[in-house]
């Protein structure tokens, strides 16, 4: 195994991608002030008939589904124990981080009345799966912001330096970070099996979510199945984003891709890819939902797309040994089954949706998909700021430092 | 310091387990299943005596401090060219069909009040109760505005006050909760000139349609319509005339949350299945972690 160590990377900030990101997140914040100041009807296409739009179906679903990445490489290197992935787990936590934090913001843009985020906190309602959802999200939030902080304390321990008259502070927040390091160094595990509890219960959960919209949502995808099929498909498109991202992230610092660690992964995404084909295509077979499918109609097309392009295509693609051992080959396997969970959600939480009521269909206004574009672009700044400071991706180094999910070793 | 770990480990999983069922406990009590009054009050609509003046309208904005037109304007028939919905400015509307007889079929449309309301189910803060009269209403200072309910809504009723910036809010029939509270009628049923809506005992009003049913079999299709829709509503509508015809829902006699209901409780069964998981997984990472130890002191 090639030695590693998690490291800053020192490289220039801005590029013309990054520009043209900047450009594209002010735009999205611009509409979302719109959406303050005159009303959620004033941005979105939204009406009576579609409560819920690409806000809910996009950024909220398939980005929570996006972030598994961060439970699953959890399981894997944490739990499974599996050292050689400790590498991936850093940039993997990262993601999930801030794909969290941009799930809960989108939630909350998507309130009619925002500041009342807090009221799940003490107004429970168990039966409501949303009430779950909330909560589970709210709490795993919390848990990646702990599972991150010792990143922050091996970044600056030793290295405080405040300017100026703040100098005074260098000492206490020094002995303080210590001293979080030391304790979270003990309880860490606790939080990790948390984080990956709370993932598997909302992961399944967002897709008990459409359920009590009965025949609203098309029989193709209605099913009393829809949780586990949430779950493994938010299992198997885990590993494949951090694939994809570990992929890029090389290619924007011009690193050497890990592509021994990544290979491996890949040889796992083919069997739970086919685990997550033999639920739906079973449900399908048991429900006799397939006569749905002789129908020529949008819903009818996007499901088979949906299959073809998120499932059948990288299945094959993966079990190749060939792709798997290159990195192209890897990155557009990848890229398929993110494409097709992200077309997953969107089905589900939008195209399947059909009011009993239809005076026109939703289709997302020029606003709302500002302001998805805009949070996915600050995002992506906001990940290569963040693997500048702190020390996330691994460079390969011949020094032998482990890096656990206690980061600080004992000899120190 | 492998002790020490497991020492550590079994103490807090204890811990976070006792708090846990601690919570689930509370909840499970406070969510008792809502029990449906014997006497819960509802009311027949019959679309074969509504003549469509629309004063039903006018009463409920009224009743409700809605803007409204005066009431001589409701008199225009020609909002029927349009199928109308309920939505944040009128709670109430109702819409013309056409017929094979010389007379029009008119529908009042408002929340159903269902026995097993989707929208009481879905609700993340639980602003909606289903009252012990059969009310369905909404509390303003729970709401978040996420719309579920309007997700969950079989019958898509609840609205929303999209142009509001500040405080919007949902808006749907509450059976007129105010007045009803009190004893009194609904503003719509009171106002009806043709007495096209009866509002009574719900029990009282299935006998009274049946009976209709049978005495004028030529005049009713054999239906009432939400005796038993999802379960159940007290808003009940018999007609001349099969409600797919006249833009009601198919629905089947499952309860709307039902299925739902039934994941939710099976996943979070008195929270067992969780905190199983978070065992379980605690295991397999101890007995990994003891694994590798055992290995790299062999290796030394
Ligand atoms: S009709 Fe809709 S809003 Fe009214 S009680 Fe039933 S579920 Fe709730
Ligand atoms: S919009 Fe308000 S009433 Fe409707 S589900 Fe959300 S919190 Fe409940
Ligand atoms: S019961 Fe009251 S709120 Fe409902 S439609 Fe009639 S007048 Fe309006």
């Amino acid at each position: 195994m090639e030695n590693f160590r998690s490291a800053p990377i020192e490289k220039k900030f801005f590029t013309p991608i990054v520009l043209l990101l900047i450009v594209l997140a002010i735009n999205g914040m611009i509409f979302l002030l719109g959406r303050f100041l005159f009303g959620i009807g004033a941005v979105t296409n939204l009406d009576n008939q579609y409560p819920w739009g690409i806000w809910i179906g996009i950024d909220v679903a398939a980005g929570v589904a996006l972030a598994a990445g961060g439970f699953t490489t959890a399981a894997l290197g944490h739990i499974m124990y599996k050292e050689q992935y400790h590498a991936i787990i850093r940039p993997a936590l990262l993601t999930a981080m801030l794909g969290y934090t941009f799930v809960a913001i989108s939630v909350m843009i998507d309130l009619g009345r925002y500041y009342y985020i807090w009221h799940p906190l003490i107004m429970w309602n168990g039966t409501s799966v949303l009430f779950e959802v909330g909560m589970c999200v709210m709490i795993y939030l919390f848990v990646l912001y702990i599972e991150f902080l010792p990143i922050v304390t091996e970044r600056f321990i030793g290295r405080v330096s405040f300017p100026g008259f703040l100098k005074k502070l260098n000492r206490p927040v020094d002995k303080l970070l210590r001293v979080l390091d030391r304790t979270l160094d003990k309880t860490m595990f606790i939080f990790i099996i948390a984080g990956v509890v709370l993932s598997c219960l909302h992961q399944s959960s967002l897709g008990t979510l459409m359920v009590i919209a009965g025949p609203k949502i098309h029989p193709l995808w209605q099913t009393p199945i829809l949780p586990l099929l949430f779950l493994l498909s938010a299992i198997s498109v885990g590993l494949p984003m951090v694939i994809f991202e570990s992929l890029i992230t090389s290619r924007s610092f011009g690193l050497k891709p890990e592509i021994n660690i990544l290979s491996n992964l890949g040889n796992m995404v083919g069997p739970l890819l086919f685990i997550y084909l033999a639920f739906k295509i079973g449900d399908m077979v048991i429900r006799k939902t397939f006569v749905y499918l002789t129908e020529l109609n949008s819903a009818s097309v996007l499901f088979t797309l949906e299959i073809m392009i998120g499932i059948i295509i990288p299945l094959r693609m993966f079990l190749s040994r060939q792709v798997v051992n290159s990195p192209l080959g890897l990155f557009t396997a990848a890229f398929f089954v993110i494409v097709g969970v992200l077309m997953n959600r969107i089905n589900y939480f939008l195209v399947a949706y059909t009011p009993p009521y239809q005076f026109q269909t939703y289709f997302p206004s020029f606003g709302e998909i500002s302001v998805t574009v805009g949070f996915i672009a600050i995002e992506i700044l906001l990940f290569r700021k963040m693997v500048m400071i702190f020390p996330i991706v691994s460079l390969p180094e011949t020094g032998s430092q482990k890096t656990k999910y206690f980061i600080r070793g004992k000899s120190q | 310091m492998a002790a020490q770990t497991r020492r550590d480990f079994f103490k807090t999983s204890a811990l976070l387990g006792t708090a846990i069922s601690g919570i689930s406990n509370k909840q499970i009590k406070a969510q008792s299943k809502n029990i449906l009054s014997e006497n819960r009050m509802g009311v027949l609509v019959d679309t074969t005596a509504c003549i469509g003046c629309r004063k039903c309208e006018w009463a409920c904005k009224t009743a409700h401090n809605l803007p409204t037109l005066p009431v001589e304007e409701y008199d225009d028939r020609t909002v029927f060219k349009k199928m109308r919905r309920p939505d944040d400015k009128a709670l109430t509307v109702v819409n013309e069909y056409q017929n094979s007889t010389k007379f029009p079929i008119n529908v009042k449309v408002q929340c159903m009040h269902c026995d097993q309301p989707a929208c009481v189910s879905a609700c993340i803060v639980g602003a909606f109760t289903k009252k012990e009269n059969s009310s369905v209403i909404w509390d303003t200072n729970k709401c978040i505005g996420c719309r579920y309910c309007m997700v969950a809504c079989p019958f898509q009723i609840p609205a929303f006050e999209y142009e509001e910036a500040l405080k919007p809010d949902i808006k749907k029939c509450d059976f007129c909760f105010d007045l009803t509270k009190k004893g009194k009628i609904p503003a719509c049923v009171e106002i009806c000139p043709v007495e096209a809506i009866t509002y009574g005992r719900r029990e009282d009003l299935i006998k009274a349609a049946r009976e209709k049913i049978k005495n004028y079999p030529t005049r009713y299709v054999n239906h009432i319509y939400g005796e038993y829709e999802v379960g159940g509503t007290s808003w009940m509508y018999i007609s001349s005339k099969d409600f797919l015809q006249l833009a009601f829902p198919k629905l089947g006699r499952d309860p709307a949350p039902g299925v739902s209901e039934a994941i939710q409780h099976g996943i979070f069964a008195y929270f067992v299945p969780p905190i199983a998981l978070y065992a379980l997984l605690g295991g397999v990472m101890w007995l990994n972690k003891n694994r590798k130890k055992t290995e790299s002191e062999t290796e030394i």
